[in-house]
């Protein structure tokens, strides 16, 4: 039994493997690039949109709001990453349904690049927004003590972030491996609608996380009032 | 040596069940009190429902990975064993 598509190689030569989960990362930015190509191609900002357009709106819009909901203050400046980490991870877990795929977040690999990714970018937009030596001073925050506390907090939290994407959604794909040993007809479909739930979700929460994160991090401290006066 | 093979796959097999049978004990009954406490607080006060649903969904996947990491241990004792790897070759 597979634990991941990693395992999967189509072709080899030497130290260099192609294997499932680089090929159907491949294949799910071909559809996504493409797919949004053509539907922002003949945008309009008339009355008369069309359906692909309305829909790719809501998705933006959505996103935004929540994005700004969560605390930042312009949250056009973040959508790019915020966006990107959003879909990528969701239509991963949404192409479940075709059949002979396996989502490539289902591999440590995936996540981790992810979760790196998040890790470089939270102190790239913390020292953007506050300047390095106050971002650097947020480390210390709220006594010298706790900076190596800090420091781990970091790591641990990136860590977590790789582990639980992945732990989602390798156990999705390992029960309804088992499951089609077992018992062949009705119960896999049920556990691929929850797997595809548990991969919405977890695709919503790595995002909400994410923006968390950079929020902590752009926080700006302006001067506390005096008490009393 | 077969004693040793034996020994590995009896100690890799009742640890993986017990890792993952005592592991989720804990995140269950928390997610059940963190729901429980999110519904009477919608109960209360139903306009603030998006940032109640909202901070429920975090709370939830941040007690989720614990036993995520349960089950991570579970499968790599079953699958992925090294000392079996080691044993076998």
């Amino acid at each position: 039994m597979r634990l991941s598509p990693d395992e999967l190689i189509f072709w080899q030569y030497g130290f260099i493997k192609l294997n499932a989960t680089i090929m159907y990362t491949w294949g799910l930015m071909l559809i996504m690039i493409v797919s949004s190509k053509i539907i922002t191609s003949k945008l309009s900002s008339g009355l008369n949109r069309s359906i692909w357009q309305n829909f790719l709106e809501i998705i933006v819009t959505t996103i935004l709001t929540q994005i700004e909901q969560v605390g930042l203050s312009r949250p056009r400046k973040y959508l790019g990453f915020l966006g990107t980490l959003f879909l990528s991870i969701a239509v991963a877990s949404l192409c479940t349904i075709i059949p002979d795929y396996e989502p490539p977040t289902g591999s440590l690999s995936t996540t981790a690049a992810l979760a790196i990714s998040v890790f470089v970018a939270v102190p790239i937009f913390g020292i953007e927004e506050q300047g390095v030596g106050e971002y650097l001073r947020s480390y210390t925050e709220p006594t010298l003590i706790m900076l190596p506390f800090n420091i781990i907090s970091e790591i641990s939290r990136t860590l977590a972030l790789a582990i639980r994407l992945f732990g989602n959604m390798m156990s999705g794909t390992m029960i309804i491996a088992i499951l089609l040993t077992i018992t062949p007809f009705f119960f896999p479909i049920f556990m691929t609608a929850l797997g595809l739930l548990t991969g919405m979700v977890q695709a919503y929460i790595f995002s909400i996380l994410a923006t968390v994160y950079i929020a902590a991090a752009t926080r700006t401290h302006k001067a506390k009032p005096e008490i009393g006066e | 040596m077969d004693t040793y093979m034996t020994t590995i796959a009896v100690a890799s097999i009742v640890t993986s069940g017990i890792t993952i049978s005592i592991g989720v004990i804990g995140p269950a009954i928390s997610e059940g009190r963190a729901v429980a406490t999110a519904l009477s607080s919608l109960a209360q006060q139903p306009d603030a429902s998006a940032t109640i649903t909202r901070t429920l969904f975090v709370g939830l996947a941040m007690i989720e990975s614990l036993s995520i990491y349960c089950f991570v241990v579970s499968m790599i004792l079953i699958f992925a064993n090294p000392f079996w790897n080691s044993a076998i070759v």
